[in-house]
């Protein structure tokens, strides 16, 4: 739906979701785009969000032991909540049986929403006269919420607007998410050294 | 051209490290910085993300009714209201603001 009222065509919001399928990259992509961005800088925001299904992935290899064969058909599904599902249940079954069908129900679901609010998108047309354009941003800060435990997620959090919002008038766009992303190393780098100097 | 580029690219991408999770052999990221990092890099990009799509035009920073939508949103976040609900109340009132004039 989002995709739609940013100028994607049916086509390309499918695809999207068929082949990504991971919601915030897409999100993201979609976003940098209709700003205006560079194709590359917009996929590469895009890929960083998808960086943290590695660490998922490394935890449910463990946890499914899934035959190497079956590794790269699995892989598709390995997202927030497949891995959130698996890694709650009991036994090696359990989590199996968990992650298929959450994977399964997933993947049929989004998709089918993404054709239906392309469709939907375009025949309303004027998107921005509903409002869908705070759709977007209203989907990354419920994203962003529960991550938000500690001092250190919300400094890293604080730090990153203020470089986006920043840099927005200086740099091409698309770019400053990509600066706004070193906050979470920058912050660390602090902490550690915080840490180091309390022990010195 | 360029947004099929964008998606292929980020297909790729995306693909490549959900099956690098599942391939890599036990322990080799398993760094404790390394793992902290892979938590706070979305917290940073999210943010940024978020900020930008309700205050960006372009290149300029404006107040618009996206911020009254946002604003809704994070009522509604913490009110613990669903996620379709959370979204929702950012349209609805983005839209409402928009009718009035704002």
């Amino acid at each position: 739906m989002t995709s739609a009222g940013s100028g994607l065509t049916v086509w390309q919001s499918c695809a999207l979701s068929l082949l990504v399928f991971t919601g915030a990259s897409q999100f993201a992509l979609v976003g940098a785009l209709a700003a205006g961005g560079n194709p590359l800088t917009a996929a590469a925001g895009a890929f960083f969000l998808g960086v943290r299904n590695a660490f998922y992935g490394l935890r449910l290899s463990q946890v499914l032991a899934l035959p190497r064969a079956v590794r790269p058909l699995a892989a598709q599904w390995v997202i927030d909540e497949t891995a959130a599902v698996s890694l709650a249940q009991p036994g090696r079954r359990a989590a199996r049986i968990g992650f298929t069908v959450t994977g399964v129900s997933l993947y049929v679901l989004w998709n089918l929403t993404t054709l239906l609010g392309a469709l939907g998108a375009e025949a309303i047309g004027d998107t921005d006269a509903w409002g869908l354009d705070a759709a977007g941003p209203a989907v990354f800060l419920a994203l962003l919420a529960p991550m938000l435990r500690t001092g250190t997620e919300r400094v890293v959090a604080g730090l990153a607007v203020v470089l986006g919002l920043g840099l927005l008038p200086v740099v091409p766009a698309g770019v400053p998410v990509l600066v706004a992303a070193l906050a979470a190393p920058a912050v660390l780098y602090l902490k550690g050294r915080r840490r180091d100097e309390e022990r010195a | 051209m360029g947004v099929w580029v964008a998606i292929l690219a980020t297909a790729v991408g995306c693909y490549a490290v959900k099956l690098a999770g599942l391939l890599v052999p036990d322990g080799a990221l398993e760094r404790p910085v390394v793992r902290r990092l892979a938590a706070l890099l979305p917290v940073a990009l999210l943010a940024a993300l978020t900020a930008q799509q309700t205050f960006a035009d372009g290149h300029a920073l404006v107040l618009d009714a996206r911020a009254a939508g946002l604003a809704a949103a994070a009522v509604a976040l913490v009110l613990r209201a669903p996620f379709l609900i959370v979204v929702a109340a950012a349209v609805v009132v983005t839209a409402g603001v928009r009718a009035l004039g704002g």
